[in-house]
Parts: structure tokens; C-alpha cells; sequence
């Protein structure tokens, strides 16, 4: 079941579009913005919504790499592990990283806290390596500087 | 030197709100096409300006242009910018955006008019929340002015413009891919022709344009053919936004004239290589270009003259491998981020370019055999142009054809001494 309010959002976008399936990937932003993922029950209360069947949905949702079909911790960490952030040791990063939350690209913490992403290019070259957490954009890190930046998320 | 796109752009200080847009000439180009010009003198005038599209094609704008229909009745057009910035080591659309939104919202009005579209998108990655931000913003404050809406400054024009934030693919950046993105569906490419200037978003002509394509237009319209021409001393007009990243000093961007050595862009802007570290290679304009090496610092960085030199302008901003990176490690890295992002439509593509990383990754664990270098050599051409269905895998390939060519003997060492070389220098597999 959608919440009137997702319904609310939901139809502000697709009063935008000239066909209401144009406006599933907004719908499927909207529920994931409230809920945090998509799951198979989210999935089809928004196919059914949208008038489109749930495996039409979700091909178009399987196919976006911030579209979270399984649950996520509370803070998202995405680290961008493109080229130039590869030859400026994002890899010192992911170490740090993986040693002090104890887990690997797509995993959560035990504690829900944090899941940690691969991400592609955050077009920050020039400041690389570069992360993200949640919205927050972190530019010229070092190994130094990530304790710091988590502390910041709880 | 003129700089028209970072004039007003400055890191200490926000973008321009309209006031100060406007006290600075902004909005004057528009004032001037709604008075004084037509739609079809518009696109007269970018097309004789010899702007390239700045996405990493560099087909001429104001052709593309020309290719939509005019006066045939149609009533819904649309117009929009390719803010999907995700080229591998490409950061120059996000200073545009976050430095001065209302440079791009003035040239969509423009080349939207041009089209006579009346819907116009900003298609947006999602990871750029501050250009979000500021561009919304941006777009608030003109429609307050009546510069966005309906009867635009009395002149009968109407334009609506919506932010549209994308939810992450690299292929969205291919404009009928992006075009399927927009309609809610998968983001694979279409096939052409139809091309979107006839037949685009929900069947009706469009355009799709890189926001440095349009954050052109208004300084075109303002000072006219001959004026953008003059800026570049080469064979492409205008200026570049061009950038370096990697173990260079300053790593940076930077308008300049079209055409600037790389020798200019490597030894002067970019301050040289950090000590410690020697140049081996950049590709000059993201990830699905091939490399240059040193015999090429004195090549002119515009469209002619580095295709002449086997590698292509691509986004301008160059990726600079050192010696202390390892070719196979740094090609490694390319081939996963194509084959993550490759969207499975076609087979070459979705199978050949995971084969290519494996292979890759077995020569960075030492377990590489001699004739893989051969089958890699094999991949290029089957992943090449004319056997796949988008760009995509082509470019993927043209990194790696060029690895195979100028670091060979590296590619090599890898298979003789049955490890990477560089494994104690650079981190982990």
C-alpha cells in the first residue's frame, strides 16, 4: 500500500508527463525517499499505481544503480572507484574502510548504520579520491580524514 | 584571452543570482532573439559559428539543429540539456552548472526557440546535489521574471523547463538512451533513424545538447559567427573547457581557446607531473578515448587534430597515467566501469566487455597466458565501431587498443614474470 502522502508525490509527477508509466522512475524515487529500498511488496503497490505490471517495473528498477531493491543501512556511503580516483589510491580508502565497519562493497553494518557502495566517476577528478555520504560530497580524502567524516553520521 | 563560459564563474563566492546575471549583460541574448531575430536566423547564426557539440561528439550544434522539422503544424517539441555528466574523469559540466545556472537556463531558452520547442528538461545526475540545488534555484528566479512560462517578456513565446534528476547509469548520457530514461523505461539506446530531431521524447522531434554546448549560445547570439571563430587561432571554433587529473601538480580546469597543446594543459596549467612521478600517458578526453603519449605534447587539442592523431577530444578532460600506475591495472579499472555500465542490450557489449575485464584482471593476478594479449587484440575489433549498437563498447575498446600499442612490453611483463610489476607500488587486486 502506498501512504497518501507517496500518492501525493506520486501524482504531482505524473501530472508532468503525457503517458503515467513516464513517471515511474520519480514514483520509484518517491517510495525509496520515504522507505529507504524498494522491496517486492513496495514494488508492486507502485506497478499497481502505475498501471504497468510488477516485472515491467521492476526491469526498469533492476536497471538504475541508486534504485535499492534490497534494504540499505541509514547512511550511504559511495565510493567512487573510477579512474582517476583509482590512480589516486581510492584502494587505501576501501582498506580503511572495510577494516573499520567490517564490511565489502554492498554490504551493510551489523548495526544498520552504514552500507558501502562502489560508485562510478563523481566527477570530482580534480579533487580525487572523492566520496559521498548520503547527499554530502567529500573531496581530496585521505585515509586521515575518513573516522572524522563517519562520526558524522549516526 | 576571453574566457565567455568562466567569466563570471568564481569558486569564492555563489553563482550569480538574476540580478547580478542580469548587471553583468545576462539575458541580453535572449531580449535580442525575441525582438529582433527568428528561429531559423538563430540556428543560422550557431550553425555559422562553427559550434561543436562539447558532449564528445562534435557535430556542428546548429546543424543538428536544422534537422528538426519547422512549420509543419507540429505543436509539441522539446529541447534538452545533457547534464548527465559521467564520463570517467570528466568534471567540467558540474562548474557550469553550480557556477553560473542561469548562463545554461539563458542559452536553453535561446536554442529552444530556436527549435520552437516548449517543453525544455535538464536532465541531471543525481549524484550533482549542489548544481540540483542551484539550478532549481536559478530556474525559480526565472520564471519569477518571466523569463521561463508562457508569452516570455511579451514576445508570445512560451517555455516550460523541469529538472529531471537521473537514478544513475553512465548510458544515460546517450542521448536516445537518456530520451528512454525520460519516458520511465530502461535506458537503452534506440535505433537511428529515426534521429530525436524528428522523432525524440514521446515520438515528438527533440534535441539533446551537453550543457557547454549551451552555455555557449547566449555569447554566440550576443557577438555573433565571426567573433566565436575568432577565439580558437585552430580549425575548431570557440573556447574548451579543458581539464587534468591524476598525479599532476594542479590538477584543474580551465577555458581556454579551442586547440591548446597538451604540452600546454599537462606542463603549464597542470603545474607538471608531482615529483616523484614521470608521465607515461592521458587519454585526452575521458575514459572512451585513446591514449596519447609524449610524441604527441605538441598536437592541438581540438576535434580534426586529435582524431589525426589516432585518439579523439572526447569531454576535454584528460586522465594522465603515471609511472607509478599500472597500465594493465589502470585499463583494468576502465573495462569494469564499461562492463557495470554496459546496459545489456546488444551482445558484443554485454558479453565481450566482462570477458575483456577478466582477462585484464587474470593478467594483474599473474595468471595471464601469451595469447591473451591476442585475444584483447581480438576484442578491440569485435567490441569496435559498426558491430555493436550504441558507442558504448567501442569506446570502451579504444583505450585498450591503445594500451595494446604504446605499453605492450608492459602488458608483456605481466604474462613473463607472472605478476603485476607494480603490485608493491600501488595498493591491492
Amino acid at each position: 500500500m502506498l501512504t497518501a502522502e507517496e500518492i501525493t508525490e506520486i501524482d504531482h509527477e505524473i501530472a508532468l508527463v503525457p503517458l503515467r508509466r513516464a513517471a515511474c522512475i520519480e514514483a520509484l524515487k518517491i517510495v525509496q525517499q520515504h522507505r529507504g529500498w524498494i522491496s517486492d511488496e513496495s514494488l508492486r503497490a507502485i506497478a499497481d499505481y502505475m498501471q504497468m505490471s510488477p516485472e515491467e517495473l521492476d526491469s526498469v528498477a533492476t536497471f538504475y544503480n541508486l534504485v535499492f531493491r534490497k534494504p540499505v543501512g541509514r547512511n550511504i556511503i559511495l565510493l567512487c572507484d573510477s579512474i582517476t580516483c583509482y590512480v589516486m589510491g581510492y584502494d587505501k580508502l576501501y582498506e580503511h574502510l572495510r577494516g573499520k565497519l567490517q564490511i565489502s562493497f554492498g554490504e551493510t553494518t551489523a548495526d544498520g548504520r552504514f552500507t558501502l557502495l562502489p560508485n562510478a566517476c563523481l566527477g570530482t577528478c580534480d579533487h580525487a579520491p572523492a566520496l559521498m555520504v548520503n547527499n554530502e560530497l567529500y573531496r581530496n580524502v585521505t585515509r586521515d580524514d575518513l573516522d572524522g567524516i563517519l562520526d558524522g553520521y549516526k | 584571452m576571453e574566457t565567455p563560459l568562466t567569466q563570471h564563474i568564481s569558486s569564492s563566492r555563489p553563482p550569480l543570482n538574476l540580478r547580478d546575471y542580469e548587471q553583468v549583460g545576462g539575458y541580453q541574448a535572449l531580449r535580442k532573439v525575441l525582438k529582433s531575430m527568428n528561429p531559423s536566423e538563430v540556428t543560422k547564426t550557431v550553425q555559422e559559428s562553427d559550434l561543436k557539440g562539447r558532449g564528445g561528439a562534435g557535430f556542428n550544434t546548429g546543424m543538428k539543429w536544422s534537422f528538426v522539422p519547422m512549420n509543419d503544424g507540429e505543436t509539441t517539441k522539446y529541447l534538452i540539456a545533457n547534464a548527465d555528466e559521467m564520463e570517467p574523469g570528466t568534471f567540467k559540466d558540474r562548474l557550469l552548472l553550480e557556477g553560473n545556472p542561469h548562463q545554461l537556463i539563458e542559452g536553453m531558452i535561446i536554442s529552444a526557440f530556436a527549435i520552437q520547442a516548449n517543453i525544455s528538461y535538464i536532465f541531471l545526475r543525481w549524484a550533482y546535489k549542489k548544481a540540483a540545488r542551484l539550478v532549481r534555484h536559478a530556474m525559480d528566479e526565472a520564471y519569477a521574471a518571466g523569463y521561463l512560462g508562457r508569452n516570455i517578456l511579451n514576445s508570445g513565446y512560451n517555455l516550460e523547463m523541469y529538472l529531471h534528476t537521473g537514478v544513475g547509469r553512465y548510458i544515460c548520457g546517450e542521448e536516445t538512451a537518456l530520451l528512454n530514461a525520460l519516458e520511465g523505461k530502461r535506458a537503452t539506446p534506440r535505433t537511428k533513424p529515426p534521429f530525436p530531431q524528428v522523432s525524440g521524447l514521446f515520438g515528438k522531434p527533440t534535441i539533446v545538447n551537453n550543457v557547454e554546448t549551451l552555455c555557449n549560445i547566449p555569447h554566440i547570439v550576443n557577438n555573433g559567427a565571426d567573433w566565436f571563430k575568432a577565439l580558437s587561432p585552430g580549425s575548431d571554433a570557440g573556447t574548451k573547457l579543458y581539464g587534468v587529473s591524476g598525479r599532476v601538480n594542479n590538477p584543474g580546469l580551465w577555458e581556454l581557446p579551442m586547440g591548446t597543446t597538451m604540452r600546454e594543459l599537462i606542463e603549464e596549467r597542470a603545474g607538471g607531473m608531482k615529483e616523484g612521478y614521470q608521465f607515461r600517458g592521458a587519454l585526452p578526453g575521458g575514459a572512451s578515448t585513446d591514449f596519447l603519449v609524449e610524441q604527441h605534447f605538441d598536437i592541438k587539442m581540438d576535434y580534426k587534430s586529435v582524431a589525426a592523431a589516432g585518439s579523439r577530444l572526447g569531454t576535454g578532460t584528460m586522465i594522465v597515467l603515471d609511472d607509478r600506475t599500472c597500465p594493465v591495472g589502470f585499463v583494468h579499472n576502465l573495462e569494469h566501469f564499461f562492463a557495470q555500465e554496459s546496459c545489456g542490450w546488444c551482445t558484443p557489449c554485454r558479453e565481450g566487455l566482462p570477458w575483456t575485464e577478466k582477462i585484464l584482471l587474470s593478467l594483474e593476478k599473474g595468471q595471464g597466458r601469451p595469447e591473451d594479449l591476442k585475444l584483447l587484440a581480438i576484442h578491440t575489433q569485435f567490441l569496435g565501431p559498426g558491430n555493436t549498437f550504441c558507442a558504448l563498447a567501442p569506446g570502451a575498446m579504444e583505450p585498450l587498443q591503445s594500451a595494446l600499442k604504446y605499453f605492450r612490453e608492459d602488458f608483456e611483463r605481466h604474462i613473463n614474470e607472472k605478476k603485476c610489476p607494480w603490485v608493491n607500488n600501488h595498493g591491492t587486486h
